[in-house]
Formats: structure tokens, sequence, C-alpha cells
């Protein structure tokens, strides 16, 4: 009974996709139309298509199989866990993020490229479902070569994160998920914009992003200044990644260091967090049991006559 | 929504808890002190369940008061988290298990060492350079890890912790908005205005 009534209905969930269909069909015979709305950036649609399941409700469609939390054994498993962290400074925008990818409690994987190389102008960070934000980052950058040559001007930061914010904002509710930072330099200097799945899309100096977060915060908030020279801010970027590496369960094994300048990114390195746990990047190494190696918290008077048993 | 932090310095342990009692979305009561004086070289910071945490915490108090009276010389700090942390774990497996969180500080005189222990409701007992239970937790923890000075002076140790607290005050969304700050050292407990 219910197929029969949205056979005919015209807003349950199923006459949508009916509809959406019929609109592919029509975007389909458009090919004499291939390239020709070259120049005409503003009347483009602006907007790409993309298939959906065929089922009545896509998205709990989609949330039944993916969703692990509520049943282990479900098909497909998306990738969480992650730590990332962008930051602009006087120098420009150093970018850092750890490599781990985690399926549930099962580490998939320790070398995973988090920051997208969208162009030579543009980085964007990988936080959420990886396939999405590779996806997703990748399509943005064609589109954004392809603004270059409609406009024969490199596109800024701000309109290159909106037309992602734009995009996954149309897929809202249909299970997309991603946390990314859109990093680069345009005619207004450094820029930083957070984007995620939601559609929020902000404007920001500091940004990190993913289960470790919260621990790069601590350590790149009470680190940050605007006038960081660029070693300074390098440091505290790699600092920070592995500050998370070392106390969130789900980020860790290597950190990608990247940073901005007005000529374009350029990669610094990858660092091993356990290499930088114990050897830091020039010998002294960031652990705790390093660096207070042989102090002690005891404080006996000079004149005591028995050494603390237990200091 | 509780959050407490300490850590530990040059002949000392700074204890800090946020001082809000609320239920549900409501701040019941901004003053409430969550660190108990347990004996003159005792702190213990306490949170979790209402209800729990005072019930728990008063028993604590007079069972180390009352040793004390029994035998003159009051338990040394390893000695009373070691029993705490037994009422704790025999609690569990009760009927109604007490869920308390707890952060020891005390300062044993016959070895002029400070000793902080970080405990949880389960019943673990762990000694540490310094501790967070709650949501700051996430944010202090790696501030710590970076910051932390076992040889800091009362002032640097206070510093140290004014970072935390300004940490959790910028990223915490139900970050609250006083906190209590307790020392131990030598001389005794006392509080301090931060």
């Amino acid at each position: 009974m219910d197929s029969f009534v949205d056979q005919y209905s015209k807003n349950s969930a199923t006459a949508e996709i009916r509809r959406a269909k019929e609109m592919f069909e029509e975007e389909d015979g458009m090919d004499a139309m291939w390239g020709s709305q070259a120049g005409f950036a503003t009347v483009a649609s602006g907007l790409p298509k993309f298939t959906i399941p065929a089922v009545p409700d896509p998205s709990s469609f989609l949330r039944l199989h993916t969703d692990d939390h509520a049943d282990p054994s479900c098909r497909i498993k998306i990738k969480h866990g992650t730590t990332t962290l962008a930051f602009r400074y006087q120098g420009g925008v150093v970018v850092a993020v750890d490599s781990r990818a985690t399926a549930g409690s099962y580490v998939a994987s320790g070398t995973v490229k988090k920051v997208i190389e969208i162009n030579p102008y543009l980085l964007g960070t990988m936080a959420g479902g990886a396939a999405d934000c590779q996806y997703w980052e990748t399509y943005l950058g064609i589109q954004c070569r392809l603004h270059e040559l409609r406009n024969r001007e490199r596109i800024s930061v701000a309109a290159a994160s909106k037309y992602l914010s734009n995009l996954v904002y149309s897929y809202k509710g249909m299970g997309l998920s991603m946390g990314t930072m859109i990093c680069g330099w345009d005619k207004t200097g450094p820029a930083v914009f957070y984007v995620d799945s939601d559609g929020t899309r902000l404007k920001g100096d500091l940004f990190s992003v993913g289960s470790g977060s919260t621990f790069a915060y601590g350590v790149l908030d009470q680190g940050y200044r605007w006038d960081l020279t660029d070693e300074e801010a390098l440091e505290l970027g790699r600092r920070s990644i592995y500050a998370a590496g070392h106390r969130d369960a789900f980020s860790g094994n290597t950190i990608n260091l990247y940073h901005v300048k007005e000529d374009g990114w350029e990669f610094i390195g990858n660092y091993d967090v356990s290499k930088m746990h114990y050897e830091g990047p020039n010998g002294v190494g960031y652990a705790y049991e390093l660096r207070v190696q042989g102090k002690s918290s005891a404080n006996p008077p000079p004149d005591a006559t028995e050494v603390p048993a237990q200091a | 929504m509780d959050v407490s932090f300490a850590l530990t310095g040059k002949g000392y342990v700074l204890v800090a808890a946020d001082t809000t009692a609320a239920h549900s979305i409501i701040k019941v009561k901004s003053d409430v002190d969550k660190i108990k004086e347990l004996s003159p070289h005792l702190l213990m910071a306490y949170s979790g369940e209402p209800g729990d945490t005072v019930q728990f915490a008063e028993y604590i108090e007079r069972n180390i008061r009352l040793y004390q009276i029994r035998n003159t010389y009051g338990l040394r700090p390893q000695s009373a988290a070691s029993w705490i942390r037994r009422s704790l774990a025999e609690s569990l497996r009760s009927r109604h298990p007490y869920s308390v969180n707890l952060l020891l500080g005390g300062y044993d005189v016959s070895t002029y060492t400070p000793h902080l222990y970080w405990v949880d409701y389960l019943g673990t007992l762990a000694e540490v350079p310094f501790a967070a239970h709650g949501y700051g937790s996430y944010f202090a923890l790696s501030l710590l890890d970076r910051y932390h000075d076992p040889e800091a002076s009362l002032e640097e140790g206070i510093a140290t912790l004014r970072r935390c607290i300004d940490e959790v005050a910028k990223r915490l969304v139900v970050s609250p908005g006083k906190y209590l700050v307790k020392v131990v050292d030598k001389d005794g407990t006392r509080v301090i205005e931060i």
C-alpha cells in the first residue's frame, strides 16, 4: 500500500528521487551542450550531479550499513579518528596532520595522506570519512582549475571553501562525513577556512579537527601567537600533533607538516610520532619522562639527615 | 560536568576543582567546596555522581580522623591512598557502588616528598606527577605533558594551573566559571586565591 501511495505522492522521499531521476535523464540528453558552459560560470548550475541509492530513504539506507556503533557487524565501516590542525600567522599558514586510519578499534593504516593538495596554492585536510574527503576535495581541485580557466584568475580561498561547503550542504542528511580545513594564500594573504559536512563554514586563525583535536588545542592555544617565526610555527604544529598522537588512541603513527607561503605551499616533512617521543626533530625528545629526567619534587631541608626514601 | 586538576611541584601539590553544583541545565550553587582536607597534610578533590560524592568523602574524612585518634599518628599519603582505593574497590562490587572519582594530594612529612594520586570510581589507583578528571582532562593532559615541571616553584605551579583553567575556559562549551584551589606542602593545607 505504501509503495502504491508513494507512486503518486508529490512530496514523499520516493517522489523526490523520481523527480531527481527525471532531472538526470534530462541532463543526459544535453550532450550538445558539452563544454559550452565555459565562460558562463554564473549561468552554470554550480552544483554537480551525483547518483544516490535508489531506495525510498537513502540516508537511512546508508546509516543502516555504516553505523558500526549500533551494529558492529555492519557491512561498510567508515574510517574515523584523526587529528588535523591548521593555523594562520605572520609568515603564512602551517598545516599539520597525523597519518592513522582506524576502523573501529582496528588500525587500518598508518600511512594515510590526510593533507590533500588541491592545487599549488590550496591545501585541504582530511577528517571524518576518508573517501568523502578524498573524493570531494579532489573534485574541488577540478572546479578550482575550471575557475582559473574561466576567469583568468586564481580562485580565492574564501570562494573555494564556499564551493565545497555549498556542495556538502546539498548532500546534507545523506550521510556525508567530513571535517576539513581549506588553507591557502590568495590576494587577501594567508587564509584558513573550516568546512564540515553539517554545512558549517568558518573563517579563522586557528582550527583543529578530529578525535585528537582537544589534545592538540591544549598545546596549540598555549603556544600560539600571531608573530611566531617560521621555525617556531612549524615546531608548534608538529608538537601539537605529537601531543594528540600521544594521548589519543585514534591518532598517531606519523606527522605530515606543510607550510603555505605567498608563492604556494611547501611540504616540510614526515615525522614518526614514536621517534618524536624519544628523539624529537633534533635529538631532544618531546616525551614528558625525558623532559623531567632526574628532577624531583622532594624538598628536604638542608639539615635533613636522612635521604628521602621514596623521592 | 565536574572539572578538576592537580599537579605536583617542588615540595607541594596543587589541587583545583570547579565550584559549581548542577542539576541538568541549572547551576544550583556556585561556591561549592569539592576539596576535602582529610588531614593536616592530605587533600582530596572529589567528583562524580551527586549524592555519592559527599557521602563517600565524609565517610573517608571521618575514618582517616578515627585512625589518627586510635593510633596517635595519621596515615601517610601512600597508605591513605591505598586505603581509600580499597574502600572504593570494595564498594564497586556491592549493591550500591559509589560513583566517585578522586584526586589525592598529600605531603609526606617524613620523606619531605609531595605525592599525587589519581583514583577513579572503578578503584584504579595511580601515582602521577599531574592529573585531571572530567572534560578538562581532554585539554589539560596534553598541556601538562608540555608544561609541567616537577621542580617548579609555587608561583610557577600556579601559572601552569592557570594555563589549564584558561584553556578549559577557552575551549570547553560547558566550562565552569569558578575554581577553588588548595595547596598542600610542609606547612599543611591552605586555600590559594587565583
